[in-house]
């Protein structure tokens, strides 16, 4: 497979990539992890807060992501993907599992993402590179179908499984699969991702 | 294209439940094609991280770096990724071992007769295929496939028991990826069993930790995947 490009590292120049970085934690190097955790921490946590909402729950979640990533860094492979789509890969499935095992006591309120708005960038620690990259994927999701932006952000900031999201959409689960697959292929495409 | 690969993308965004995810997992574990799918998937869904960004309270950085000065990173893995360690080995001589093994066979439904007739139809086939796997401190298991006999037969040695409450069962992984069950075993620590079904067009056969009794679809990832070259 090609290698997977899409994020970039971020890494200013002269600084070591998160890949030289994740290579040294995996050896114990935690001044590096450190490091790697600066480098990636925003989006982290970013992305823990919005799936799950409360802040607590958040820290939390980004708490025991990166606990994993720290005890898996040796085995983070460069060829399969990039640092921070590893960890935010570990970030989102903690967060998701979260808001599930929590689901049954404080009931999600469905209509949330049809009123939420983009963040507020003054609240924000983007960095110049990382505001770009938000841009772009932004400009992109805009081309998305609305039934295939709804469907992929239902399920990745909203934690909802596709059954779930059928039926918040009122359309038959096999249009709410495909939907999802389509839009995010559609995003992989638009985003150069693997190619 | 089957149904089952069009969940690369609920997947890739933890959209399924956890029987789908098992379910997936599975397949993923015979489909390049989905793999490098879902890995592209996953970048792409990490993209749209960038658009939440938000500052984490600085206590967290403590908590963090606190948290794994206490714990060792893993050792790296071989080649073979963790999820596949099971990976079989190709053991030409385990008919040798097969015909030491194989006394007797169980099976809770029918009488044993013919089945052992059965089973050693299998494993005397001129076809036959061997996949031994070594599950370490837990025994030894071998799946032997022939095609023109259309079936499989599993023979453990030394096999560790199932937890309390638990049984082995088989599946044979049919050409779409789908677990397709094959049995029970019998909480017997050496055994020789005829799986149930067609394993002629077969990927894989699996064992799975399941409640007693069984189960339609496997809740856990196998404790062994044995793969067929041929078929």
């Amino acid at each position: 497979m090609e290698k997977l490009s899409a994020i970039e590292d971020g890494a200013p120049d002269g600084a070591p990539s998160l890949v030289e970085l994740l290579t040294r934690a995996g050896r114990g190097d935690e001044a590096a992890f450190a490091q790697f955790y600066d480098a990636t921490s925003p989006r982290a946590y970013g992305l823990a807060l919005r799936v799950v909402r409360n802040p607590a729950h958040a820290e939390e979640v980004t708490q025991e992501a990166y606990l994993d990533a720290w005890r898996s860094s040796g085995r983070f492979d460069p060829a399969a993907g990039s640092p921070a789509g590893w960890l935010l890969t570990i970030v989102h499935r903690k967060a998701v599992d979260r808001v599930r095992s929590v689901e049954a006591s404080t009931k999600r309120d469905v209509t949330w993402q049809r009123e939420a708005r983009p963040v507020d960038h003054d609240e924000t620690a983007e960095s110049v590179q990382a505001s770009l990259e938000a841009q772009r994927v932004r400009t992109a999701i805009a081309t998305l179908t609305d039934v295939q932006r709804e469907a992929v952000e239902l399920t990745y900031f909203g934690g909802y499984t596709h059954t779930e999201v059928a039926t918040m959409l009122e359309v038959p689960l096999g249009t709410a699969k495909t939907r999802i697959r389509d839009g995010l292929i559609r995003l992989r495409d638009l985003m150069g991702v693997g190619s | 294209m089957s149904d089952i690969h069009k969940l690369s993308g609920a997947y890739a965004l933890d959209a399924l439940d956890d029987i789908e995810r098992a379910r997936f997992e599975q397949h993923l574990l015979g489909c390049e094609d989905c793999r490098s799918e879902v890995a592209e998937l996953q970048e792409t869904a990490a993209l749209l991280a960038s658009t939440v960004e938000a500052t984490p309270p600085p206590a967290l950085r403590d908590s963090v770096l606190a948290g794994i000065a206490h714990v060792r990173p893993l050792p790296p893995s071989t080649p073979v990724p963790a999820r596949r360690r099971w990976l079989p080995l190709l053991v030409a001589a385990a008919l040798v071992l097969v015909a030491g093994v194989g006394t007797a066979v169980w099976q809770p439904w029918t009488d044993d007769t013919p089945r052992l007739t059965a089973a050693e139809q299998v494993m005397d086939a001129p076809d036959a295929e061997t996949v031994a796997i070594d599950l370490g401190e837990a025994g030894r298991a071998e799946v032997v496939r022939s095609v023109s006999e259309d079936r499989a037969v599993i023979v453990t040695e030394d096999m560790a028991s199932a937890p309390d409450g638990m049984v082995y069962q088989v599946w044979l992984q049919s050409p779409e990826g789908e677990m397709v069950p094959a049995g029970l075993m019998a909480p017997r620590a050496d055994q020789t069993m005829l799986l149930e079904g067609p394993a002629g067009d077969s990927l894989a056969a699996g064992i799975t930790v399941e409640p007693e009794g069984g189960s339609l679809q496997p809740t856990s990832d196998p404790i062994a995947l044995f793969e067929f070259e041929s078929g």
